[in-house]
Formats: structure tokens, sequence, C-alpha cells
């Protein structure tokens, strides 16, 4: 007897039907916690104020104001990024596009933060 | 002068439960040898004797190694009382909760392994709840849920098909065993 089999023989059929479960459990828990919610509003800020809230559906682009100078915005195709900044080592700049909820770009010197949120703000349900 | 000595009346089942408790101790210990890639990762391999135990002798034994396990295991490791202990609680105590349940499904379809992967998906959720509600109030937790439910999920299926096959041999003993 293979050791195989005789694991198998040790399983009954309602084993495998859990085994079957725990795995689409997992799955299933992956897919909808791993699967960042899209966004779909920027929330723009200057100095901790928010400067505007804009729609990621339309392409365009913003200049915001700092003390340090004008940081560019960029939206485009649902997408959005810092363009251009002031700040001596761009790191906001060099983050890239931003995409999913939650996500955010902040260029310190120039206090200018871009963040993105989606439809609904998520609230925890247990501490709210 | 004779030393005083304090004897407890025990039975035969509190025998059982000590030494069950003991080799579920032995196996915690042996398995924190084993490193792991993230805290709270763990096989579990003392859960291999509670689910015998459940079967064996029933809920409230398991419940008694469980429980001494956690305890005595914390004292070993000097997180008696620390979050990692009741860590610990709170999954043993979701885990036999869940086997309360559980081991009232039909025992024609329904073995180790189920109530060993259900125990695990228990002990996992009991844990992050601990987490959740008192370590790190973050939403942000929820990404290792995913990581957790997996290793819950594996260590649970190992477990409960190393327990399987252990009873399976106990109880045929003269069929011919698997080397």
């Amino acid at each position: 007897m293979s050791s195989y089999e005789s694991f198998r023989s040790s399983l009954k059929a309602g084993d495998w039907l859990t085994l079957l479960l725990g795995c689409s459990c997992v799955i299933l828990l992956t897919l909808k916690l791993w699967n960042g919610e899209l966004a779909d509003r920027a929330i723009i800020r200057s100095g901790g104020k928010i400067f505007k809230e804009v729609p990621l559906s339309r392409d365009l682009q913003i200049e915001v104001p700092g003390p340090l100078g004008t940081s560019i915005i960029t939206i485009e195709k649902r997408k959005a990024r810092i363009t251009s900044d002031p700040s001596p080592r761009q790191y906001c700049v060099r983050q890239g596009w931003l995409q999913q909820a939650g996500e955010i770009a902040i260029c310190l010197p120039n206090e200018v933060s871009v963040e993105l949120t989606g439809s609904a703000k998520k609230y925890d349900s247990l501490n709210y | 002068m004779t030393a005083s000595t304090i004897k407890l009346a025990t039975t035969t089942e509190d025998h059982h439960i000590a030494k069950m408790a003991a080799v579920a101790l032995g196996l915690t210990v042996l398995e924190s040898a084993i490193p792991s890639p993230l805290p709270g990762v763990k096989p579990g391999l003392a859960n291999i004797i509670t689910l015998i135990v459940l079967a064996r002798y029933g809920w409230r034994a398991a419940a008694w190694v469980s429980l001494l396990r956690v305890v005595a295991g914390s004292l070993l490791f000097g997180n008696f009382l620390a979050p990692g202990f009741f860590l610990s609680l709170s999954g043993a105590l979701c885990s036999l909760a869940m086997l309360a349940v559980s081991m009232h499904l039909p025992q024609r379809w329904f073995g180790a392994l189920t109530h060993s992967i259900l125990a695990a998906f228990a002990h996992i959720a009991g844990q992050m709840m601990v987490v959740y509600l008192w370590l790190i109030p973050h939403s942000g937790i929820a990404y290792l849920i995913p990581i957790f439910a997996t290793a819950a999920l594996v260590f649970g299926t190992v477990n409960g098909l190393i327990a399987a096959r252990f009873m399976d041999n106990v109880a045929k003993p003269d069929t011919e065993r698997q080397a």
C-alpha cells in the first residue's frame, strides 16, 4: 500500500468536502482582501488643507501652489501622479502613478499631497 | 522533621490528560525550533494531540490538554500573561469552541481532517480578532489574513492527516502497518 493510498483511506467523504471548502475560502479571502479597491477620486492637499477634490474620470493637469513653488499634478486614465515639483529630492515625483484607493504621494518640502480614495470611505465597523 | 507532602487524589483520566498534555508540550517546544517566516505562522503540531484526545476521551479532556499546553507552554517560554500568551489562549479557546460544534458532525462522513481544518481556521480567526481588537487596531492587518488563512489551511490539513493516520494505525493494529 503506497503511502498516498493509506493517507487517502484515512479520509472520509466529508473530509474532502471540508478541504474543498477550506481552499475556496482561502481563495475568496485572498481575492477579496488583496484586490485593492480602484480609486475614483483624488484629494489634493496644500499646506495641510484640502486644495481641491477631483474625480479621476476626467484627464486634467492641476497646478498647486506651495511654499517652494508650483507642483503639477496630472490625472490620466483614472490614475494620478505628481508630474513636477520643486522639492529637492523629488520623492513624490519618482513615486509615479497612483491607482488604488488609499495610495498617497506627499511632497513634504512643498507641502503638497495627492491621496486617492474609493467611492465609499471605508469605515471599520468594529471601531466606528 | 519529615517533609510534609500534599497528596492530591487523581483519577486515571487525570493521568491520561497529564500524559497527553506533556506530549503536546514536547511538540510545542520542538516546533519552536522551526524558523517561521512570519510571527504567528507555525505548524501547531500539538494540535495533533488535541485531535487524538478529542476522538478518544471526548471534548472535556481535549480542552484540558489544550489549555494545559497553552499555560504550561507559556511558562516554559516565559511569556505567561504576555501578548503571545493571550494570542495562544484566544486561538485555543476558539479552536475548542469550533471542535465542540464540529464533533457533532456525523462521524461516518467527517473525520479528524475536518476537525483539524475547522479548528485551524477558528484558531486564526480568534487570534486575528485579539490582534485587531487589542494589539493592532488598524484595518491594515486585513492584508495579512490571506497569508494566515493559507497557513491555517495547510497546517490544518497536515495535522489532520497525521492525526487521522495515527488513529487508523492504532485502531487497526492487526492490519499491515505502514513503515
